[in-house]
């Protein structure tokens, strides 16, 4: 640079070299993230990031600091912000135990797919590998459970470095990217010119644009030909923003539609086409549909072992068409016969062009017999439940829920019976509704993910549903929703136990409830209130929906619900290990609850 | 496999094998004419599915910039081994013999011992090591195969 301008400027590059600041590591990384056009950063200070955070300090109101307190909220925080937003959620935590406590929100992130960028502190370059003071091998640890990650040892390499996480992370199947930065590297004292680089080429990373064209053809006209069709979505298809075009291609050929846990909403839930979901305690008749389907049409979804049961009895009868823009997703559990590597929303798009173009239409004869045949398994009402319990089903409570808030809300979700009857009971129309942690099943997701939902809507209704167990696993951050106004609603579906776990006791240990009876509770609207919230308890199924208004009624308080639920429910329809699709348990019927 | 020449590359190769459960047989790596990139030859095991699936894990990973399956086309492979013997007596005359057969060379000679390296097909050094008369192997040092494409076309960016 500077002997180019010994040779006698050149005007762009003399007003760019006028533009270049003089930055600081720290600052650069500051910077960073505001060209980035990062609002949020969700983190914790220690001493290996001591210049960054005065370096954030600095600049005052550029970017918003949401201090949280443990650095798993800062994580699952940032990731309900990506899930809700579908921007990229940033996190920025100290070294050792700063970087340890931030993985499992990282290996949450991994598993579902969600971008993040994780800036860790490090100990200084020259004492890397001294077992320094909070020294942990960050790069080492996440490697596993990252999608990408860096050690910059050079401040020359910083802004690059960053800019390549937020592209990474965002770009192809999105997932969490670690920048782990010696302390050394941000001293304030040392300063280089700073651009920030928009434009990149990673030789080695490129990732798809489009599906083929050839295979999308091929695809379409399976379809056509299919006499018991079904679609079954994924995350992918809530990740890529393929609501729309999907809806339309589903509606344009009448076909059935199931989702996974992780893709619900993509397709509106209340809508006639839909089935429910599928897979472990998915609906019968889209588990059943699954079984009998001669064509399988999966968009952005991975067959998870708990949505393909016993991968023997998977989809037996059926040709399968799998469009996913990870090609390692393709025929890794299950061989497809139409494999379509691209982004789903474009090769939806795309599918939907091609359908138009063709003129063509399924077979209406078939696909009226296919349907009353779906309609006949509905009639099986698999997820039926007592009604007149004295005590509050925890059923009742999602729908009461549904209710109260016209299935207007963003939920988040712990991990247990209450994610699983969320998922059943609460119909979302629209993607990006339904947030919880569907790969790595972490408890305590739940109300850090809240905060950065509310905080990427805040104008919205979001609450948390949880179980007694989960809850208390990020308790903590009742603190941070304190410190930010943050309106949450938390619905505690109170069983008193780790229901679970306890269903599956039931089912496989002879009702052996090892350790998972919840004992030691504390009095949750006590706590609640001593965060400085709104608690409630309810009891009564009658008292439930004018306690869940009130609650949100309460636009700018956070309000901790304890809802005491009937502890002995269990989750169905459920698919028990080893089997297939159409091995399904049903719910018990009313008689035989009483004999029981 | 072409590799980014960086800290973390290898361990990323061998994090995805020991995660995933697959069998790493052998993994030579070095630099090569163009400094940002190292060659990596790795040998591995599975019915296709499996090798499959290697391929496109191994293609995932942000670090690998290039990779070939030389079992898909024909290739040229060779190992390079170091096998340090007893040599005394008789035994001196039988080993030396057996290095000429095996077109080997004697790179290393005291009153008692050889070093003879061998270069060749990995079932080339296994049929020396087999050759070589009981009892008289101190140390063997392979260098696991690596290998290359026949014909014109080479793996470049
Ligand atoms: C961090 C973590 N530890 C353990 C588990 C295993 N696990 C899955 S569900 C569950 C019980 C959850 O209990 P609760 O939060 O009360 O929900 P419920 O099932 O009762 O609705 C447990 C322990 C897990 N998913 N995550
Ligand atoms: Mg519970």
């Amino acid at each position: 640079m500077q002997s180019h301008l010994a040779d006698g400027p050149d005007p762009n590059e003399t007003a760019m070299a006028a533009e270049r600041p003089l930055l600081s590591g720290a600052e650069i990384a500051i910077q960073a993230l505001i060209d980035e056009g990062v609002e949020y950063v969700f983190g914790y200070p220690g001493g290996a990031v001591l210049h960054i955070y005065d370096a954030l300090f600095q600049r005052g109101d550029a970017i918003k600091h949401v201090l949280v307190r443990h650095e798993q909220g800062a994580t699952h925080a940032a990731d309900g912000y990506a899930r809700a937003t579908g921007k990229c959620g940033v996190c920025l935590v100290t070294s050792g135990p700063g970087a340890t406590n931030a993985v499992t929100g990282i290996a949450t992130a991994h598993l579902d797919s969600i971008p993040l960028v994780v800036i860790t502190g490090q100990v200084p370059t020259p004492v890397i590998g001294s077992d320094a003071f909070q020294e942990v091998d960050t790069v080492g640890i996440t490697r596993p459970c990252v999608k990408h990650n860096f050690l910059v040892k050079r401040l020359e390499d910083l802004a690059e470095t960053i800019r390549k996480a937020f592209y990474i992370a965002q770009s192809g199947r999105p997932g969490p990217v670690v920048v782990d930065i010696p302390k050394d590297v941000t001293d304030p004292n040392v300063k280089i010119p700073y651009v920030y680089p928009r434009d990149l080429n990673i030789r080695s990373y490129n990732p798809a644009k489009r599906g083929h064209l050839g295979q999308i053809r091929k695809a379409v006209e399976a379809m056509l030909d299919a006499k018991r069709p079904i679609f079954y979505t994924g995350g992918g298809a809530v990740l890529d923003d393929a609501a729309a075009p999907l809806t339309e291609l589903v509606r344009a050929l009448g076909f059935p539609i199931t989702s996974t846990l992780m893709g619900l909403g993509a397709y509106p839930m209340t809508d006639k086409q839909f089935l429910g979901m599928l897979g472990m305690h998915g609906t019968y008749e889209a588990n059943m549909a699954m079984h009998e389907t001669d064509c399988l049409i999966a968009i952005g979804a991975r067959f998870d072992d708990r949505v393909t049961g016993k991968i023997e009895h998977f989809c037996p009868h059926a040709e399968i068409i799998h469009v996913d823009v990870d090609p390692s997703s393709i025929s890794k559990n299950v061989k497809v016969q139409v494999p379509i590597v691209g982004p789903v929303g474009s090769v939806v798009t795309d599918m939907l062009s091609i359908l138009r173009e063709s003129g063509g239409r399924p077979d209406q004869t078939a696909l009226a017999a296919w349907w009353e045949q779906i309609d006949a398994w509905r009639g099986i009402d698999c997820m039926r439940y007592d009604r007149s319990s004295p005590m509050i089903k925890p059923q009742f409570a999602v729908e009461t829920l549904y209710k109260v808030t016209n299935g207007d809300l963003y939920l988040t979700s712990d991990v247990g019976q209450h994610q699983m009857f969320a998922a059943q009971f609460y119909p979302f129309d629209k993607p990006r509704r339904w947030i919880n942690s569907g790969g790595l099943g972490t408890m305590g997701f739940g109300l850090p993910a809240a905060m950065g939902v509310q905080l990427g809507h805040p104008d919205a209704q979001v609450a948390c549903i949880s179980g007694e167990a989960s809850i208390l696993m990020c308790i903590q951050e009742m603190a941070t929703c304190k410190q930010y106004s943050l309106p949450i609603k938390v619905v505690l579906l109170n069983n008193g136990y780790m229901g679970m776990v306890r269903q599956w006791q039931e089912f496989f240990y002879e009702s052996r409830y090892a350790h998972s009876y919840v004992d030691a509770l504390p009095d949750f609207v006590a706590l609640a209130q001593s965060f400085g919230h709104v608690g409630m308890r309810v009891e009564q199924p009658d008292q439930l929906e004018s306690a869940m208004r009130e609650a949100f009624a309460m636009k700018d308080r956070f309000v901790f619900l304890d809802v005491i639920v009937d502890p002995s429910e269990n989750v169905y329809p459920m698919i028990c290990a080893g089997k297939g699709h159409h091995e399904m348990e049903l719910p018990p019927t009313m008689s035989e609850r009483e004999l029981a | 496999m072409l590799v980014e020449n960086e800290a973390g590359a290898l361990s990323r190769i061998a994090g995805l094998f020991s995660a995933r459960g697959y069998n790493i047989e052998s993994l030579t790596v070095a630099a090569t004419d163009e400094a940002s990139l190292s060659r990596m030859t790795l040998v591995t095991s599975g019915n296709d599915d499996i090798v499959e699936q290697i391929k496109k894990q191994l293609n995932k990973l942000i670090d690998v910039v290039k990779l070939q399956d030389l079992a898909e086309g024909e290739h040229i492979e060779r190992e390079m081994m170091l096998i340090k013997v007893k040599a005394a007596g008789p035994d001196r005359e039988e080993l030396k013999r057996l290095t000429e057969i095996f077109r080997a060379k004697i790179i290393d000679v005291t009153d008692a011992s050889y070093i003879v390296e061998l270069t060749g097909a990995s079932r080339k050094l296994d049929a020396f090591i087999g050759a070589v008369p009981e009892g008289l192997i101190t140390e063997v040092v392979r260098s696991g195969p690596t290998g290359i494409l026949r014909g014109a076309k080479g793996l470049t960016l």
